[in-house]
């Protein structure tokens, strides 16, 4: 078993929750594990993005390479686009269809979801929305695309969902459900 | 114990694990969170002793700080960015000179790349400058055991011992096993020889005598520690030196099903300096014909290699173009290197626009700084020399404010300078806690020289730009600039707000108009940290 995973998005999204829950089951199923953080300065509502890589093996390299990525999870649509040439050529995109506007040049959005279309294998969902449906805090969006991208994880979806509720155990019960609402929610729209 | 641990969180833990007394730094990406870690744990702690843990003022206060820790037998940590390793030369070149008392490691973090920084320095060049041991994990697990053989080794030969990691090693996550004991601290002792901490000139010749003679012994450790490992290839003509993490982008492709003729060098992987010299003698009569050398930041040892080996081994690297010049290592310039094909992979999408990072929506830097714009739109040539904090942002769009950013502290004497060959207006604009690690000095010279400039303190109450940590000056900023001499009708404290457009520029105005030296605070609370106390009020 071996996932190479870009997780992406913009400054303050929230995509390193997405890398604890996935780390949290990885390393409940004996498995090596290494991350890749940005921090600093271009956590100000810059592009930012982690490299998260699971493995039965040891793993050497902390950083993915150019054509090594089996998937890229983003919370942002132009954002996933970014990362595309680390992309293999059987992988996977699972994205946020919302996009995050903070600079004036931002492409038309149907042109960037256009894009991803043309890609082979993408998940693209309004996350949000999804969010909103499943009773969950817009905070829990991240955790709808988590649920999204669980059939290409290589992790059970039962391990991801304890792993899940191990994450948020220590803010209460009703944090716990909502999030396991949210992941539940993004697993059943995901095509796969 | 088994933890998901970041580079720096590993190395916080080896260092509490091995006995630390107390932690000086100054916030600095990618060191930051080695020292917030030992605050973390601190906060927690039941048993055991404490550990200092308070943010310096500077790079320099710290590693002063620590020496005068080191100096009483306990165990101090310094840590900074590797251009803090500037701020703090003076007292680590000397620190090298007087040796130490109870173990001193010095962390710098260095940036290549420069993710979050102005220039890629590499701090290996200031162990070889002060002539003392200097460590590069190339792992979290590393990271955590070799801190606490550093202190341990600065124990042993009585020198600091210096540990350089870089971005990946800072903020990557692996699992690190740790100890499970609980940290015992050195009793306090005096030095065995206090002319050794008295560097006159007589004294000093006489340390510096036996530094140079320690040489050898330092050499000497780096051969037998286990730290640099040398293996035979079945092709030993090749051969690959690599240093710290260097090794893990190599053994990420060689490890793949291609064949490749780099498969078969010998390897010798460095995570210890002075270089060690039996290994690169034993690599060289294993038959070495062509060396790659790897490494994360600028070719040091591309260089020193030379002085080592035979002049007729081929040596490839960063100098001749076998890697990139410039920024951080990857696996495809790894793959690149050994004459690897590059994996099949999907074209690179040309829709794409680049995002940098901005100031936060609601942030004081954004109010000061359209107040500032819209003032120096009335003289003919402002000039406004800016300084190092998220407020340097207000170089880029939509403020453009700034014509020039160097360094901490630089804002006040540049503008001073440029005041001095007769620019008028010439404002500084430095943030609250750059202002205190190296704004006051320049502000003295201002005074002292009645200089025509504004020095505008953006006061957040904060470092900001590294994740809110304390700022040195909380509170007293009006204080530190009477003291200085700065007239106190000519200390003026603004909010900025959008409300307080007018009278903030009106502020702006008199001080410009003033002829000497005059400060503004514009003072409002990060919008992050505010963001932050509200939340912990409300539980």
């Amino acid at each position: 078993m071996n996932k190479n995973i870009i997780l992406a998005g913009v400054g303050g999204q929230g995509i390193l929750s997405i890398a604890t829950v996935i780390g949290e089951a990885a390393l409940a199923e004996g498995l090596y594990l290494k991350q890749a953080e940005v921090h600093g300065m271009s956590q100000r509502g810059g592009d930012v993005q982690s490299n998260l890589r699971i493995s039965s093996d040891p793993i050497m390299s902390d950083l993915i390479e150019k054509g090594g990525a089996d998937l890229i999870i983003s919370l942002e649509p132009m954002e996933a686009l970014r990362y595309v040439s680390y992309l293999n050529k059987d992988g996977w995109i699972v994205t946020s269809s919302v996009p995050f506007v903070n600079v004036p040049n931002y492409p038309d959005i149907e042109e960037v979801l256009a894009h991803i279309k043309a890609l082979p294998n993408h998940v693209l969902l309004d996350v949000e929305a999804i969010a909103k449906e499943a009773g969950a805090p817009q905070q829990a969006a991240n955790m709808v695309l988590l649920g999204a991208a669980i059939p290409m994880l290589g992790i059970d979806h039962d391990k991801m969902i304890a792993g899940v509720r191990r994450v948020f155990a220590r803010k209460g019960e009703e944090v716990v459900e909502k999030n396991v609402a949210a992941v539940e929610a993004g697993y059943s729209n995901s095509k796969k | 114990m088994k933890h998901l641990l970041l580079g720096d969180e590993a190395i916080a833990q080896g260092a509490i694990d091995a006995g630390l007394s107390g932690v000086y730094a100054y916030p600095g990406t990618p060191s930051t969170e080695i020292t917030e870690n030992i605050q973390m744990y601190e906060a927690k702690r039941k048993e055991g002793s404490p550990i200092f843990c308070r943010w310096a003022t500077n790079e320099k206060t710290a590693m002063e700080a620590a020496l005068g820790m080191s100096y009483m037998g306990k165990r101090a940590l310094v840590c900074m960015k590797h251009v803090g390793m500037n701020v703090c030369a003076d007292a680590f070149m000397n620190s090298a000179i007087t040796g130490v008392n109870g173990g001193l490691v010095v962390l710098a973090a260095d940036d290549p790349s420069m993710h979050s920084s102005q220039n890629e320095q590499d701090s290996r060049f200031y162990g070889k400058f002060a002539m003392i041991p200097t460590f590069e994990p190339s792992n979290q697990q590393e990271a955590y055991d070799m801190t606490q053989s550093a202190f341990a080794l600065s124990e042993k030969l009585h020198t600091p011992v210096l540990m350089r990691v870089t971005t990946r090693m800072a903020h990557s996550r692996a699992v690190v096993s740790t100890s499970d004991q609980l940290p015992t601290q050195n009793q306090m002792s005096l030095p065995q020889n206090v002319q050794h901490f008295i560097l006159l000139p007589a004294f000093a010749k006489k340390n510096y005598a036996e530094l140079v003679a320690a040489q050898d012994d330092f050499i000497a450790d780096a051969e037998k520690s286990g730290r640099n490992r040398y293996v035979k290839g079945e092709n030993p003509q090749k051969a690959i030196l690599t240093c710290g993490i260097g090794y893990n982008y190599l053994m990420e492709v060689l490890h793949t099903d291609v064949e490749n003729e780099w498969k078969k060098a010998s390897i010798l992987k460095i995570t210890q300096y002075p270089l060690p010299v039996a290994l690169i003698n034993q690599m060289v009569s294993d038959g070495a014909k062509e060396l790659l050398v790897v490494e994360e930041g600028q070719p040091v040892v591309e260089e020193l290699i030379k002085g080592i080996i035979p002049s007729d081994i081929k040596v490839i690297g960063r100098l001749t173009g076998a890697l990139p010049r410039m920024g951080e290592l990857n696996p495809d310039s790894l793959r690149k290197a050994v004459g690897m094909e590059a994996l099949p992979t999907l074209e690179a999408d040309n829709i794409v626009v680049s995002r940098p990072p901005a100031l936060c929506q609601g942030c004081g830097h954004r109010d000061m700084y359209a107040a500032l714009n819209e003032v120096a739109r009335e003289y003919a040539s402002p000039r406004i020399f800016g300084d190092i904090g998220c407020y340097t942002l207000g170089a880029l769009s939509p403020f453009h404010a700034l014509h020039a950013t160097v360094e901490m502290g630089a804002s006040v004497t540049m503008a001073k300078g440029a005041a001095d060959a007769g620019q008028h207006p010439s404002i500084a604009v430095i943030g609250d806690s750059t202002f205190t690690h190296s704004g006051m000095t320049g502000l003295l010279d201002c005074v002292n020289s009645k200089a025509n400039v504004v020095v505008l303190i953006s006061d957040n109450l904060t470092t900001g730009m590294t994740g809110g940590q304390d700022s040195a000056g909380t509170g007293r900023l009006e204080q530190i600039c009477y003291g200085l001499g700065v007239e106190k009708e000519h200390v003026r404290v603004v909010v900025p707000l959008p409300k307080n457009m007018d009278e903030i520029k009106q502020v702006l105005r008199e001080e410009i108009d003033y002829n000497g030296t005059s400060v503004v605070i514009a003072r409002r609370e990060c919008i992050q940290t505010l963001k932050r106390h509200l939340k912990q009020a409300k539980k």
